[in-house]
């Protein structure tokens, strides 16, 4: 099976990327992250199905061998309709966060954080942070607007 | 007999879908759509009764969906395996639906909202369901989509502050595993040009050793991830105790169980040989003892709870490690116990929040005096899951031990070792739960000098602010009752249950019993 390079590097580069976004503490990022991490994978499928053929109807004089395989377009269609439903209601839950805690970031967990004890004081630093909404991390820093009640 | 099967077997899904599209219409009457999505999920519970029955008879039966003949088309396989988990599935969603009912008769639509609710818990039901019949790679993974994002919504139900911050690590985890999943798809079908369960345990044995063992990690960490199996099982700790409490006991007992199926699937059908033995039994051992003492150091009912959560998954894959016919009953034995017991005591937990106000172990006390009903209720299953005779979960762990001890290596009796110690520190966390809780009188609570009290009582206290104390309606402590029968009723019928269960591990004992179902006439390749 041959594989265009080209496809193969930028896959790469989606995988990459995606992977360094989603570890980040801010959910825009980790958005962003997942569109990524989506896309290569959709990619990786595209790469395959191996090289472009004719399109796989039944005509006279095209043989079975010269058709392009539809299996894997079929999957990747499936995996775009996942992901733009799951982007969707990231986007939404991203709003509600924002409106209700102007806050971008995920902070630790509270009780991980009691259970660990004095061990974890570098985590409670980043919660405090993240509670006063001036965390580095946050894209939108002291530029929100007006709480929603 | 086999046209009955046909048209059962889609109707597992197909059920519960046409319920969450009438029950999304009967959206503003509530007590239409109250109606609807019970005697839908009754009859998904009288069809997978039937399925069971019918396929203890005739070994199982495989339907092709839009009359595409295998492998071209989507086949639904429904093997002694797939009968079991519907039934004790269909059983546990439809008695905590109940529950939820009587929590949102009582409480109004606050914690409920039952015009989203109950859509999206059909739809998890349609998800899991789905998952348990899939004959197809790609379905396997559509289904694992359904059940996800209805779970997503389920999850961050009223959409407070900790709901979005526990969802959204759910939902981050939740796709990097299934991209995961996704990814692999891709390279098995790149690899041997086919999705179908069947074709792909012939082909897959035909790739080179090291191109199997790279598909078979991947899957296995994808399906890992789903099933809680340390060091991939982080997230459920922080994630579940948000919920709504029959959220969190839906959750708790099925979500990590497909996980749990999948693997089995994976080691039974796709890679059979036991390659990777040594690993998962490492990964066991880690899971059960990691998971344990993490359940140990917990301070509120429902973390601790979580806790038992990701240890217990640990005896289920150590059966999967083991291999044998016996390794494999017991563990699909293990699994039926583990959804009943575990859903019990979250649901069991959900009282003890509406009468104790809290689940914080240093806030709770007294309440064997204020509901003594409750105090039973929690502490059968308690006892169960700690594995004391006769209850079922000491049926499951001794059946584990007894297939380990049949198939000895000096790894495997450390694994037995570490499993008794599991089951005795769960004991110690769950009787500690229900003796603070329960046991102690209500004025010790605050005053309580302990060293073992000393690192709870420095739980944050916010966290755990004690709201109103309330009665609990009769339907939720029915759907209690009901529960904790269920779960006794596995004690009392362990028998042909357990029989049972062994014949369904007989079937997968190769690929082969898998493969007649799909391909009756063979000649596959």
């Amino acid at each position: 099976m041959s594989a265009s390079l080209v496809l193969i590097l930028l896959m790469a580069a989606l995988y990459a990327g995606g992977v360094y976004l989603l570890l980040g503490r801010s959910m825009t990022r980790m958005l962003l992250g997942f569109l990524l991490v989506g896309n290569a994978t959709n990619l990786l499928i595209l790469i395959i199905a191996g090289p472009a053929g004719l399109a796989p109807i039944v005509a006279d004089g095209v043989e079975p061998s010269e058709m392009h395989d539809p299996l894997p377009e079929a999957l990747i269609l499936t995996a775009i309709v996942i992901t733009f439903g799951v982007s969707a209601f990231l986007l939404a839950l991203i709003y509600r966060s924002w409106r209700i805690a102007r806050a971008d970031v995920i902070t630790s967990d509270e009780a991980d954080v009691a259970v660990g004890g004095a061990d974890s004081s570098m985590d409670d630093e980043e919660s405090t942070e993240a509670e006063d909404g001036s965390g580095e991390d946050t894209e939108f820093e002291g530029r929100a607007e007006a709480k929603a009640p | 007999m086999n046209a009955l099967m046909n048209s059962l077997i889609p109707l597992v899904v197909l059920l519960p879908l046409i319920g969450a599209a009438g029950a999304l219409i009967a959206g503003r009457r509530p007590r239409l759509q109250v109606t609807f999505s019970i005697s839908v999920l009754s009859l998904v519970v009288l069809t997978s009764a039937a399925l069971v029955y019918l396929t203890d008879q005739t070994g199982g039966h495989a339907v092709e969906v839009g009359g595409w003949s295998a492998p071209f088309g989507i086949v639904l396989v429904v093997d002694r395996l797939s009968a079991l988990m519907l039934l004790i599935s269909s059983i546990v969603l439809l008695f905590v639906l109940v529950f939820s009912v009587g929590q949102g008769m009582a409480d109004g639509d606050r914690e409920t909202p039952v015009s989203i609710y109950h859509p999206s818990y059909l739809i998890l039901a349609a998800g899991v369901f789905n998952a348990f019949v899939a004959g197809d790679l790609f379905n396997l993974y559509v289904s694992f989509e359904i059940l996800l994002v209805a779970s997503y919504v389920l999850l961050t139900l009223g959409g407070t502050q900790a709901r979005i911050k526990a969802g959204i690590t759910y939902i981050i985890v939740s796709l990097v595993s299934s991209m995961l999943f996704l990814a692999s798809i891709a390279m098995i079908y790149g690899a041997t040009g086919t999705v179908n369960i069947a074709q792909l345990s012939v082909r897959l044995g035909e790739l080179p050793a090291d191109i199997q063992l790279v598909l078979q990690i991947m899957l296995l960490v994808a399906f890992g991830i789903k099933a809680a199996v340390f060091p991939l099982s982080f997230w459920l700790p922080d994630s579940y105790p948000t919920a709504p409490a029959p959220v969190t006991a839906v959750f708790a007992g099925l979500l990590t169980k497909v996980g749990v199926y999948a693997i089995i699937r994976t080691e039974t059908v796709l890679f059979p040989g036991n390659t990777l033995q040594t690993a998962l039994l490492v990964v066991a051992l880690l899971t059960l003892v990691i998971g344990i003492l993490g359940a140990v150091a917990q301070s509120d009912i429902k973390r601790m709870l979580s806790f038992t959560l990701v240890s217990h998954i640990g005896y289920m894959i150590f059966g999967i490690a083991i291999g044998t016919v016996a390794g494999l009953g017991a563990t699909i034995y293990y699994v039926i116990h583990h959804i009943t017991v575990q859903t019990t005591l979250f649901l069991a937990t959900g009282l003890v929040e509406r009468q104790g106000g809290t689940t914080a172990l240093n806030r709770l006390g007294g309440l064997l005096k204020a509901s003594p009903v409750i105090a039973v209720l929690f502490f059968i299953p308690a006892l169960n899951l700690g594995g004391i005779p006769p209850f079922s979960g000491f049926i499951g762990k001794l059946g584990l031990f007894e297939a380990g001890a049949q198939a000895p290596s000096p790894l495997i009796w450390v694994l037995i070792g570490a499993g008794a110690l599991t089951s005795l520190l769960t004991l110690y966390a769950l009787m500690r739960a229900w003796s603070l809780a329960f046991w102690r009188p209500k004025r010790e609570a605050h005053e309580e000098e302990s060293p073992a009290l000393d690192r709870i009582e420095e739980a944050p206290e916010e966290a755990s602010d004690v709201q109103e104390t309330k009665a609990s309606p009769r339907i939720m402590i029915g759907a209690t009752v009901a529960m904790v029968t269920v779960s006794v009723a596995l004690t009392v019928f362990a028998g042909p249950l357990y029989s049972m269960a062994t014949r369904a591990a007989e079937t997968l004992e190769g690929p082969a019993d898998y493969i007649s179902l799909v391909f009756p006439e063979g000649g596959v390749s």
